[in-house]
């Protein structure tokens, strides 16, 4: 079972957000990057497939020299090989070019599955892995919350708008992972020892500006000054007259 | 501006977000005097389609099958991509819920265009289609335009108003070709949720309980509250990770984001990553025993005390009052 997970470097969740003086880009000096969180979940079904079925694991990154610390963590975290696709100024880069960039790669890798996580916390696209999937012209199943794969074929469930569903694909197929898929490993010292001895293959890419373009970024409207309505059970009856009468919620 | 929108079905009800993209739809083509068609897929459909025309759906294209009876997202996404091809609009509109997620990059890459996801608003200017979306989980808020056509975008559910503009429409049935290889994917089963209430993404009102709620049977005074207000209930990423809640009702950066007209935060802190996923709530209540938690930066209304006696207030008086 040949795995290839495709993974993401972004800014960590706690991050603040600063916008650059040029309006459509923010600044990154002060930030602190990380996996992104979703692609934590494809790494370790990644990890976890192969340990039960054997194979090898690809991990593939699209991002500048920041991305190394990513690349890293997948070989401490079950990857066996590292790609990294170095382009600058990628991080907002359209959706479609990079799943073109990511899908040129990949097609030369032999692989049954490809994981990715189901959307990146900085783009919040929930692209790249629907369109490397259509690219590639493979199936795809996506926010996927457990996996089971036998014969070829693999089995997996994900939760839509009230219903629980449970899709079936031959393989090679690609799956988008949802938080919940499992549990990500932390590396031991002896991984990440073992990881540095691993090789990541560079290549240089440009990109293409593709068919969006970024006109401005802007910080989200701050919300109305809010107040305290009081203290303990005595404030209900104020705080649903103003959900009835103020608000106009209820 | 000819715009085509796709208008969701499930199990023969069209969902909310379907009379979402005919408003938006139909706004945009009003001001911009171009043709507006909404397609609508599945099997015996044809009689839910006319709903569409009260909300402005000029035109209805149907593509009405037995195979389409369920969302294979590969088939859904052939029939939906040579539509377009075939209609050739300036703007595609699909909603950003779990069929519109699944439909939007498949459609795009099958027409080789760009996409652009989850907007909160969509204006025209000068002639060209601008649209809002957060990024940076909400951090931020990117404008962007299209060089490529059609310009395929994607609508934050519960975000935008759904206005009646009845029109007497224009009804088609759709020639449907379909191979084999449009099912690689197959639906194996459906388990409808055992809950009555609606799903977060399309709640008007949402309960939210978080670390404060101590434990999963103590969620009941939440649910509670959510049934007798016809809410959905959420949660904060502790009381998901704790296992009180399943991981479809988290609410936050790697959970959902939500947009109902009144979110109540009980027991929840308020971390960045939470409060990524309510932004867009039009009202957030908030009840906490820590004066100092920062969900009462971003509420409009709190109260501080403990939720247990708060919440079954909030109850009791709902209940008085006819």
């Amino acid at each position: 079972m040949n795995i290839v997970v495709c993974v993401k470097n972004v800014p960590d969740s706690e991050t603040r957000i600063k916008i650059l003086s040029d309006g459509v880009s923010i600044d990154e000096s002060m930030i602190k990057f990380d996996t992104n969180p979703h692609d934590e979940y494809a790494l370790e079904a990644a990890a976890q497939l192969k340990e039960k079925l054997g194979g090898e694991v690809t991990a593939i990154c699209l991002g500048d020299d920041n991305a190394t610390s990513t690349i890293k963590r997948c070989l401490a975290c079950g990857a066996d090989n590292a790609i990294h696709l170095v382009a600058q100024n990628s991080r907002m880069a359209d959706s479609l070019v990079v799943a073109q960039a990511l899908a040129n790669e990949i097609k030369n890798i032999s692989f049954d599955i490809i994981l990715c996580g189901k959307q990146s916390s900085d783009t919040d696209s929930h692209l790249v892995g629907g369109l490397v999937a259509q690219i590639l012209n493979i199936p795809c199943i996506s926010m996927v919350n457990e996996i089971s794969v036998s014969d070829k074929k693999v089995a997996a469930s994900r939760d839509v708008e009230g219903a629980k569903e449970i899709l079936e694909c031959s393989l090679p197929c690609l799956l988008t992972a949802e938080k919940g898929l499992n549990k990500p490993r932390y590396p031991s010292l002896r991984d990440i020892m073992k990881a540095k001895k691993k090789e990541i293959k560079r290549k240089e890419i440009m990109l293409n500006q593709g068919g969006i373009e970024i006109l401005s970024m802007e910080y989200p409207p701050p919300r109305n000054e809010g107040k305290i309505v009081g203290e303990g059970p005595e404030a209900v009856s104020e705080l649903i007259k103003l959900l009835k009468e103020e608000a106009k919620v209820l | 501006m000819d715009i085509l929108v796709f208008a969701e079905q499930r199990e023969g009800k069209l969902k909310k977000t379907a009379y979402e993209v005919v408003s938006v739809g139909r706004s945009l083509t009003d001001e911009s005097n171009g043709k507006l068609t909404a397609v609508i897929v599945g099997y015996n459909i044809k009689n839910i389609s006319k709903e569409l025309g009260k909300f402005g759906a000029s035109n209805i294209l149907v593509a009405d099958d037995e195979r389409l009876d369920k969302f294979v997202p590969s088939a859904y996404s052939r029939v939906v991509s040579s539509i377009i091809k075939n209609k050739n609009p300036d703007v595609v509109l699909f909603p950003f819920s779990s069929m519109g997620k699944d439909l939007m990059p498949s459609v795009a890459a099958r027409l080789g265009v760009s996409a652009a996801s989850d907007c909160t608003k969509v204006e025209i200017s000068d002639g060209e289609i601008i649209c809002h979306r957060p990024v940076y989980s909400g951090k931020a808020v990117a404008k962007v335009s299209f060089s490529n056509k059609p310009a395929v975008i994607s609508l934050r559910p519960n975000t935008f108003s759904i206005t009646e503009k009845p029109v007497s429409p224009n009804i088609t049935e759709v020639e449907i070709e379909l191979s084999p290889n449009d099912f690689l994917t197959i639906i194996k089963e459906i388990v409808s949720a055992e809950s009555k209430r609606p799903d977060l993404t399309e709640a008007d009102i949402i309960v939210a309980g978080g670390r404060g709620i101590g434990g999963s049977e103590k969620f009941s005074i939440l649910e509670e509250l959510a049934d007798l207000l016809g809410a959905a209930v959420g949660a904060s990423r502790s009381a998901v990770d704790a296992g009180w809640r399943p991981q479809k009702d988290q609410v936050g950066q790697t959970g959902k984001t939500v947009s109902p007209d009144l979110y109540i935060a009980c027991g929840i802190s308020g971390a960045i990553q939470h409060i990524a996923g309510i932004s867009s709530a039009k009202y957030i209540v908030a009840i906490n025993n820590d004066t100092e938690a920062p969900i009462f930066k971003v509420a409009d209304y709190g109260i501080v005390g403990d939720l247990f006696e708060v919440v079954p207030a909030i109850i009791g008086e709902l209940k008085n009052v006819p």
